[in-house]
């Protein structure tokens, strides 16, 4: 039997030891009525080699950025991953590991996550970030709740111009403690109306750079927030970050964000990382774990999980969420990524997504489509083409191009618009390729 | 395994950082330059990244990587976390760039291969589990079971009974997740006391019952690593009035091709892949809370539902009863195909000796510690012993300290204090995948600390002496919280 060790003669000198004459006598507490008889009605066992191939061959039924050229964003970006990032989460030490219950044991990562606590807090220009959350939609879900908890009020307003799967997400938890969301829209791309924000607003939520690839005006929407003592939440692309002026410069109360573009493979959409960054202030009311710096008896420096009294396993029901497994290897990913590119790299992987994304709006409005919005963006775009984009897309993947996300689904005005992301690792040749094949899709 | 004190701890990284360095061959643009102020408006001052060269960042985390304790290192028998073997065949078939590179809002109908997968991942853990749905969106185990939560509140609104259903029943001996997540879900929670067998007490639970409880959450087997025997009747008192009832799966190892919940009269329960079908638990995540469902609650399912429509692969979004949705795309991808993976390693030939092994391994630990740290309840366990310490109080030792000491000889400590209704509990999961040498070496430093416990308890507070820090300051690091070096 796979992995598990025994041979019949520790089997029998285990039974002894026990006291029974068999496994079975074992299980007698289970009502023999509730007791499997047969074997059970799924597959036959591969051993490894046939294993192997059948998990290749599945693979190989589906078209993948491995085997296409990548326009696709929408929030998961085809980005490269420095090979020293799968060294080091590999390690069975860091890989086979659990929560870090037990800090003499674990000082290796309890140090690592003080290190991505610190990088992502200075990545967003925040002073706290917690040890990582499941995505960037449960982050954003978890930072409206906490903000429900901060000020006691009951109504969250979200702009349209957030993911939509964020704002899915949103309604979800919010339906399920009884939060109200409001929706304000963005017409042409970005934020533009606030009337909605009250006194009875628990937070304005933005996105920057928004799911349309556009920059939002965020002192405008800080005001907005301000002016009724709502909290401020921005989620924002850690990697626009290496750029932008960050959020916590604009006074954002609570920034979060999906940490997938820090050298985590899109996989399909999972394991991702969510980051969650918020003012000092707030630190007693966030979710999650956080890690912090301390000293043993002898005053040697050490880490240790803290502020332990807001979770659940000590909390109950009384916990700031009821988060316990989070995404601490992805969060060791994104650590080895940020360190691996650091100040320059990060810059150097903003400034060619810069460029990469200018040069494509360029092409791509040359072959009778056009940019839909006005306004600045970073590395994402909403391209409008003559015909649906649903088709659009189709036909270019038969010619092995992943176009971009038709946005008709989401946004039922914008049934012919395309979003098109365009990373550093897309080349001058792919894009000229995109722009041409196009073309050949829309005459 | 032991570590000499003087191994020092390495430096942070940003101490390391030099201006000019670089840890990766960068990329090169070839598109042309752009003004980047004009493009994007204001801009950040300064970036504080770390600057190391590529064999620094290794040496640094390798360093790093030494001063932890995984699976591959030793014995990690915590109980209610399920730490077996992590066979390297999954992370070689996760790492197929057939799945690592799908993005997840590429059509449908370009993902063949991955929905295949995931359709025949979802038929295992209906058969292993007696539902007749299954769900991989929830991406944790307690994100399963808020998401279970919120199906039985759907459910519960939709026949107009969501406002007079408030109260969620949680026994006292429950993971903290169980209360947490009701809470989350908008429910009141109630304590219902475990009886002196260890088990859930039918007249006690009869008097918490009546149209008010929207559900119950219970661990089967129980935290004390007892099977409720009376699960079935249970299960029938619940539904008399109306209640639903929640399978707290993370007791799985203990069932798996022996027994389903599925049978036992549950609506609903989390699985949590990580622990059962041996995904990597990563230091505390990714997990993946795979969830299970009676037909009953088939329409609250949260959205989309991976399936097939006329053979094809198709994501259905047309569920108007739905919860929404849970996450930001379809759970645990990759974490999916490594539990796939183990799962035909076993096969139906084998599945059913993950349970029998992990229960055997259990009770031949318990049987060989019994005269030293008994049982909290002398009878068979499952796949896990909970013991009491709290005969070494009078020698001044709780289980932290008998924890802390295994940590010197070498192995990674049980679950302390926990279920909480049991003095000074240790609770020890050795899992199937640890072979009767492991057992019998940590059973002997169990007994060796049991005498020094008595003659020389010293050892035990001082403990752990083997690493490269003591016991920490939990109370200095919350007064003087640094939890960022940029702030500190």
């Amino acid at each position: 039997m796979p992995y598990i060790p025994h041979t019949d003669e520790d089997r029998r000198e285990m039974l002894a030891t026990i006291g029974v004459g068999s496994i079975d006598d074992l299980f007698a507490d289970i009502p023999d009525n509730l007791r499997l008889k047969t074997q059970l009605n799924i597959p036959s066992a591969l051993d490894e080699y046939r294993l192997y191939g059948h998990l290749f061959d599945l693979a190989h039924k589906n078209s993948s950025a491995a085997n296409t050229v990548c326009f696709l964003g929408a929030g998961i970006y085809d980005r490269y991953i420095p090979a020293t990032v799968g060294a080091v989460i590999s390690r069975g030490e860091f890989l086979t590991s659990y929560t870090p219950y037990q800090p003499e044991l674990s000082q290796g990562y309890l140090q690592a996550i003080y290190e991505f606590q610190s990088m992502v807090a200075a990545l967003y220009g925040m002073e706290v970030a917690n040890a990582s959350m499941y995505d960037g939609a449960t982050a954003m879900a978890e930072a409206a709740l906490m903000a429900s908890t901060i000020n006691n009020r009951k109504k969250v307003v979200v702009s349209q111009s957030v993911h939509p799967n964020y704002r899915a997400v949103l309604h979800t938890y919010c339906w399920s403690v009884g939060l109200n969301v409001e929706e304000i829209s963005a017409p042409d791309g970005t934020t533009e109306n606030y009337s909605k924000v009250d006194a009875d607003t628990a937070c304005v939520i933005v996105q920057n750079p928004n799911f349309f690839g556009s920059l939002e005006d965020l002192e405008r929407a800080r005001e907005a927030a301000r002016t009724t003592n709502a909290l401020f939440i921005v989620v924002a692309d850690p990697i626009a970050c290496a750029l932008l002026k960050p959020p916590g410069e604009y006074g954002a109360d609570i920034v979060v964000g999906e940490g997938q573009s820090l050298g985590i493979p899109m996989g399909m959409g999972g394991p991702l990382l969510g980051l969650f960054t918020c003012k000092s202030e707030h630190v007693r009311r966030i979710p999650g774990r956080i890690v912090g710096k301390t000293v043993d008896h002898d005053g040697r420096t050490g880490y240790v999980m803290t502020l332990r009294t807001r979770e659940q396993d000590i909390r109950r029901e009384k916990a700031t969420s009821n988060i316990c497994t989070n995404e601490a290897l992805m969060g060791l990913a994104a650590l080895v990524y940020m360190t691996a590119m650091g100040k320059n790299g990060m810059k150097r992987v903003a400034e060619t997504t810069v460029r990469n994304s200018r040069y494509a709006m360029a092409k791509l409005a040359d072959t009778g489509c056009k940019i839909k919005f006005g306004g600045k963006v970073f590395g994402e775009f909403v391209l409008e083409t003559p015909i649906d984009a649903t088709v659009v897309q189709v036909k270019l993947m038969q010619k092995g191009i992943l176009a971009g996300l038709p946005l008709g689904p989401f946004y039922p005005a914008l049934q012919n618009c395309l979003l098109v992301a365009v990373t550093e690792t897309r080349t001058r040749e792919q894009i000229d390729d995109y722009a041409v094949k196009l073309k050949e899709v829309l005459s | 395994m032991r570590r000499p004190k003087s191994v020092p701890v390495p430096e942070l990284i940003f101490k390391k950082s030099r201006p000019g360095r670089v840890g990766c061959n960068l990329p090169v643009a070839d598109t042309p330059e752009v003004d980047l102020q004009a493009e994007l408006g204001e801009l950040r001052d300064d970036l504080p990244l770390p600057e190391v060269a590529e064999l620094d960042l290794l040496r640094h985390f390798t360093h790093l990587s030494h001063l932890n304790y995984g699976i591959e290192t030793g014995f990690y028998p915590l109980g209610s976390c399920t730490m077996k073997y992590n066979p390297k065949i999954n992370e070689k078939t996760a790492s197929l760039t057939g799945f690592t590179h799908l993005h997840p809002m590429q059509p449908v109908s370009s993902m063949a291969g991955a929905v295949e997968l995931l359709l025949g991942l979802q038929d295992i853990l209906k058969e292993l589990t007696g539902f007749n749905e299954i769900t991989l969106q929830p991406v944790a185990g307690a994100h399963g079971e808020m998401t279970c939560l919120m199906m039985v509140k759907a459910y519960h609104e939709s026949r107009g009974e969501g406002a007079s259903r408030k109260t969620v029943l949680v026994p006292d001996s429950a993971h903290g997740t169980n209360p947490a997540s009701a809470v989350r879900c908008g429910y009141d929670v109630k304590s219902i006391p475990t009886n002196a067998e260890g088990l859930t007490d039918l007249q006690t639970l009869e008097n918490f019952l009546d149209s008010s409880i929207a559900a119950i959450m219970l661990t089967n087997p129980s935290t004390l690593a007892l099977f409720e025997k009376n699960i079935h009747e249970i299960c029938d008192m619940a539904h008399r009035v109306g209640a639903q009832v929640f399978c707290d799966g993370a007791n799985m190892n203990a069932m798996v091709g022996v027994t389903r919940p599925g049978d036992h009269g549950f609506d609903c329960m989390h699985l949590n892949l990580h622990k059962t079908f041996s995904t990597p638990h990563g230091g505390g995540g990714p997990g993946c809370g795979a969830i299970g469902i009676k037909s009953h609650l088939e329409p609250f399912l949260p959205y989309p539902v991976i399936t097939r429509k006329d053979g094809m692969p198709f994501k259905d979004y047309n569920r108007p009863q739905s919860i929404g949705k849970v996450s930001s795309f379809y759970g645990q991808f990759l974490m999916a195909v490594r539990a796939y993976t183990y799962l035909l390693a076993f096969g139906k030939e084998g599945v059913a000796q993950i349970a029998r092994h992990a229960v055997l391994n259990a009770n031949y630990v318990q049987a060989r510690l019994k005269d030293w740290i008994p049982p909290a309840h002398d009878r068979f366990c499952m796949h896990e012993c909970v013991l009491t310490a709290a005969k070494f109080k009078k020698q001044g030792i709780r289980a932290l300290d008998i924890s802390k000491r295994l940590i010197d000889y070498g192995f990674h400590p049980p679950t302390n204090y926990f279920p909480l209704i049991v003095p000074e509990a240790l609770m020890i999961e050795p899992t199937e995948t640890e072979c009767k040498e492991t057992l019998d070496a940590f059973c002997d430093a169990l007994i060796a600390i049991s005498k020094e416990a008595e003659e020389n308890p010293d050892l035990l507070h001082q403990a752990p002496a083997s690493q490269v820090v003591g016991r920490l300051d939990e109370t200095a690091a919350v007064k003087q919280l640094d939890v960022n070096y940029y702030k500190s």
